[in-house]
């Protein structure tokens, strides 16, 4: 303990020295261009390590009547195969339910299957051999005897009572069921001067990683050890997994994640190859390695969206919407995700519409069926995309049938400066949006008025244009309410140590991880700024259990905001105590000393008195020179939850311009607008570059994106070739700005911006294609729109 | 499996290994020399994260075998990350300063052909940049700060050159 408490002065966020709302570039870019980033495969594999392949169902939905491994065995190079009975005796199986999802069921999920395939990809046996090579020649010597089964693919008819059932112990396809209400939604429809309605598909997605899910396992059975280098956003939540399902002490239980090659929500479920690779090494007590191939990623990560949309909105004479009601039906494949459950992202969608506006009277209804596909879980935006996909357009529908132009019409019904806090008709609660700010300024940055006398002019020439906007708001900084209400031990808190070392520079181990959103560059400025030192004498150490305190990660967008506040918090506590330290050594008060660029100086002169490396050296190898009693502090820990709100909202507007062939049907994007809040910007390099991407997911997701199923429930474009991402040459330049609205629930202020781009680019971009085609009578409600689909709403293409 | 003794330069220095003939490129550069700045993103031929010169002209490491190589001059990222290699130099200083980059996997590869893009024509355009590199995929960007880096770089490397 410090002998003397006496306080020290307030740090202030924007003093000179401080780091926070500048544009610095990643300390670990550098690294990473030379190709010397540490991804999971990189890892340098401990002496013997084992590969391991998997052989997945071939069909959507069967019984396996039959498997012999005794070839495979026998093959050359193998050391284990197993089949999911095996697996069970060392793993324990899981179900993906949560409490607060008042009725969601799921199956008991093994993590290879036992008995019962009920996707087409399913891992059933796994093999370990000297190379994968040689792993993949193993499997082809397996031999499994199939019943088929018939296979539930469609959402609707999942529901029908004639349908099969995937999993006859829960007696129905029926996952999760919501209703939410507000107001008088029925009576506002029968008010209602104009009714506006649309019957709209969201395409499913795969969220194509770059670098595949890969997980290198090493069992020490001596100690009964286990290291797992994983390509994750959660090491600790994995942590947890792998100890409680293979009985393992926590505290045995080590995980890293080094660099990890893109996320996006997808690297943070429980996936059974992965469970059963760190299975095999626990049974070996070798090392065994599983680098998913791209062919296995696309029926095994999981997938997202696919959602059937019937929504009506209520329009007033005066331009006023007054209700909506929705009906949301969403197919989750086969099981619902474990440990975060398959119903966050309809139970988001379903709160999200409307979200933005001032309607009172909302009537949500969703249904969460399960289907022989993969399973679908959180990806990038979780349920945004679906709510302001279907309020954008019923809002560009409602605003031509009442004459209006859209950007005022949405003036009209955006929530007012006035409103806030505001509580929205499904329970959402909005502490400050800065909606008509956002407009403003959008407004501004696109030069609206001459791209409409451009569209006209265009037209007059015989070229098709169309301008689209989306309103939307994003769900970040998430409390417990997300997930530990529910019972899943799943953090909301982020920890962060914070020490000086001996060489004067400051070691700061954090809690959320680095996906390449920038997060270590992030904590540094705000370590940096909190302490005053340079940012180059900062080091952050993140993604590895043993050294960072426990903590959330990286989801949600949760790591500025959350990550970023602990380690404000924790980096004043350690300048209090470097300050009171200096004040001993110096014979001042610590309030009359500050700490700026790594030197301890007179706050009321600003002229140095001691280098933070003298200080250093002093504490670490001279303490003897100090008064009695007085221990130096040079370590600060703490942990954050946010408090006060379930979670944080932001909000911003997207538009995009477009020109459509309506010979061919292909659309040309010609340019992108954001403007958005996340509150205080820590990073505008880092945070506009983090919308330019989400954007580009979105822009996917309006015009490429979709995985293709059969009926027979067997994917039919599994390949990087046939399931289309966006490419460099289709992408239009992304313009951004911001406004800022800091959270007043933090005192850093930062809100996150992960989600942003995602969740309004598909709706900007749809309702710019139909814009395009309102003078040929045509209209699409169905994502991704395909030349396909502009061709078929042109009345070009039967049927 | 049959293997041949294959002879390949690899970044400057030559090297025999016994390979199997099934071994592709990219795998024998990470697993027998343990390069692995140059990655895997599908072996399929589409994402370009593999990307190498081979000869001075980019490959894609997933799409031909490492016996094919044989006798050929081999250039990863690791080797062009070394002095003398002013375009690529530029170009990821560029990359670091714009932020073009977000996991970084995709990086080397687009780097590889942005390197002989320059190489080629040392001012492209914008729409140049974006189709010159839509061999491959990124994930993270967007691409927007990729087609600025690559400008940024062009715009250095004119500057240090000096007036014709
Ligand atoms: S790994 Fe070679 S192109 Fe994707
Ligand atoms: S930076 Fe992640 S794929 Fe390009």
């Amino acid at each position: 303990m410090m002998s003397d408490r006496a306080p020290v002065p307030p740090l202030a966020l924007d003093r000179p020295n401080s780091y926070i709302g500048r544009s610095v570039p990643r300390p670990n870019a550098r690294r990473l261009v030379q190709g010397r980033g540490h991804y999971t495969d990189d890892v340098a594999a401990p002496a013997g390590v084992l590969h391991a392949a998997f052989l997945r169902s071939p069909y959507a939905h069967a019984r396996i009547t039959h498997i012999d491994v005794a070839a495979a065995k026998a093959a050359p190079g193998v050391a284990l195969v197993v089949t999911g009975a095996e697996i069970d005796q060392v793993c324990e199986p899981w179900v993906g339910v949560l409490s607060h999802f008042k009725g969601l069921r799921s199956a008991t999920q093994h993590a290879l299957a036992v008995d019962h395939v009920v996707w087409q990809g399913e891992p059933v046996v796994g093999v370990a051999a000297l190379t994968r090579a040689m792993a993949e020649d193993a499997l082809s010597l397996i031999e499994i005897a199939y019943a088929e089964l018939p296979p539930v693919t469609d959402p609707d008819a999942a529901l029908l009572p004639e349908s099969p059932l995937i999993h006859p112990e829960l007696g129905s396809n029926l996952a999760f069921a919501l209703t939410v209400e507000s107001g008088d939604a029925e009576a506002a429809f029968r008010d209602a001067h104009t009714v506006v309605s649309g019957d709209f598909r969201f395409g499913r997605h795969s969220p194509v990683t770059l670098e595949a899910r890969s997980v290198l396992a090493d069992f020490n059975p001596s100690e009964r050890r286990l290291t797992v280098h994983q390509s994750t956003q959660t090491p600790y939540q994995m942590q947890d997994i792998y100890a409680r399902h293979l009985g393992l002490p926590q505290a045995n239980v080590h995980v890293i994640a080094k660099d990890v090659g893109g996320s996006f929500g997808m690297k943070l479920h429980v996936y059974g190859d992965e469970v059963a690779t760190v299975a095999m090494s626990v049974i070996l007590g070798r090392a065994v390695k599983f680098i998913a191939d791209r062919l296995e990623s696309f029926p095994s990560d999981i997938h997202a969206r696919d959602h059937r949309v019937r929504a009506r909105m209520a329009v007033a004479a005066d331009g006023e919407i007054t209700a909506m009601i929705v009906d949301d039906l969403t197919g989750v494949g086969a099981f619902s995700a474990y440990p975060r459950t398959s119903a966050v992202e309809g139970n988001q969608a379903i709160r999200l519409m409307g979200g933005p506006y001032k309607l009172r009277h909302y009537s949500g209804n969703l249904r969460v069926v399960f289907q022989n596909k993969a399973v679908m879980s959180q990806y990038r935006a979780v349920g945004h995309p679906i709510a302001c996909g279907v309020t954008e357009a019923l809002v560009d529908q409602a605003a031509a049938a009442i004459g209006l132009d859209p950007l005022e019409f949405r003036r009209r019904n955006l929530l007012t400066d006035d409103v806030y806090p505001y509580t929205s008709p499904t329970g959402y609660l909005f502490e400050r949006l800065s909606h008509h700010q956002c407009v403003d300024k959008l407004e501004r940055l696109m030069d609206y008025p001459a791209l409409r006398a451009d569209q006209a002019e265009a037209r007059t020439k015989g070229v098709v244009r169309g301008i689209g906007f989306a309103v939307f708001i994003e769900i970040t900084n998430p409390g417990p309410a997300f997930y530990g209400v529910g019972g899943a031990r799943i953090t909301a808190q982020d920890g962060c140590v914070l020490t000086l070392e001996p060489s004067g520079n400051i070691r700061c181990a954090v809690s959320v991880t680095e996906q390449g959103q920038g997060t270590e560059a992030i904590m540094a400025q705000i370590a940096a700024s909190a302490v005053g030192v340079r940012i180059e004498d900062v080091r952050v150490i993140t993604g590895d259990t043993a050294a960072t305190p426990y903590g959330g990660a990286t989801w949600a967008s949760r790591g500025a905001g959350i990550g970023g506040e602990t380690v404000l918090i924790t980096g004043k506590a350690l300048r209090a105590n470097l300050l009171r330290l200096a004040g001993i050594l110096l014979q001042m008060p610590p309030d009359n000393l500050d700490i700026s660029d790594g030197l301890i100086v007179d706050n009321a002169t600003g002229r140095e008195r001691i280098t933070l490396q003298e200080l250093a050296r002093i504490a670490y190898y001279r303490p003897d020179t100090l008064p009695q009693g007085v221990q130096a502090e040079l370590t600060a820990a703490h942990h954050h939850v946010p408090r006060g709100q379930p979670f944080a909202f932001t909000n911003g507007i997207q538009a995009s311009h477009v020109e459509v062939d309506v010979e061919s049907g292909f659309v040309r994007l010609l340019n992108h607008w954001v403007v958005e809040d996340c509150g205080r910007v820590i990073n505008p390099l880092l945070v506009d570059e983090q919308i330019r991407g989400g954007v580009v997911q979105g822009i996917g997701a309006a015009l490429f994106e979709e995985c293709l199923y059969s009926e027979q429930g067997q994917l039919l474009n599994g390949t990087l070739a046939d399931y289309l991402v966006p490419m460099a040459s289709e992408m239009p330049d992304i313009h951004v700005d911001h406004v800022s609205t800091p959270t007043l629930h933090s005192e850093l202020g930062a809100k996150g911006v992960g989600e942003a781009g995602t969740a309004g680019a598909a709706a900007a971009v749809l309702n710019a294609i139909n814009d395009a085609l309102q003078p040929f009578g045509a209209r699409l409600s169905q994502m991704p729109a395909t030349p396909e689909r502009i061709l078929r709403a042109l009345g070009k293409l039967a049927g | 499996m049959t293997t041949m003794a294959t002879t390949i330069s690899v970044n400057g220095t030559s090297v025999t290994r016994q390979v199997e003939p099934r071994t592709n490129l990219v795998d024998f550069l990470r697993g027998e020399l343990g390069l692995t700045g140059t990655h895997v993103g599908c072996e399929h031929g589409v994402c370009g994260a593999c990307t190498v010169l081979m000869d001075g002209a980019t490959v894609r490491g997933c799409l031909i075998l490492a016996v094919q190589a044989s006798g050929r001059d081999v250039l990863t990222i690791e080797g062009l990350s070394e002095p003398g290699h002013r375009i690529t130099k530029a170009l990821q200083e560029a990359f670091v300063l714009r932020n073009a980059l977000q996991c970084g996997f995709c990086t080397p590869g687009i780097l590889v052909t942005a390197t002989e893009l320059l190489t080629q024509d040392p001012a492209p355009s914008r729409e140049l940049i974006r189709e010159a590199i839509s061999g491959h995929y990124c994930r993270c960007t967007g691409y927007h700060a990729i087609v600025d880096a690559v400008q940024q770089a062009a715009d250095v490397l004119a500057a240090t050159q000096g007036p014709a």
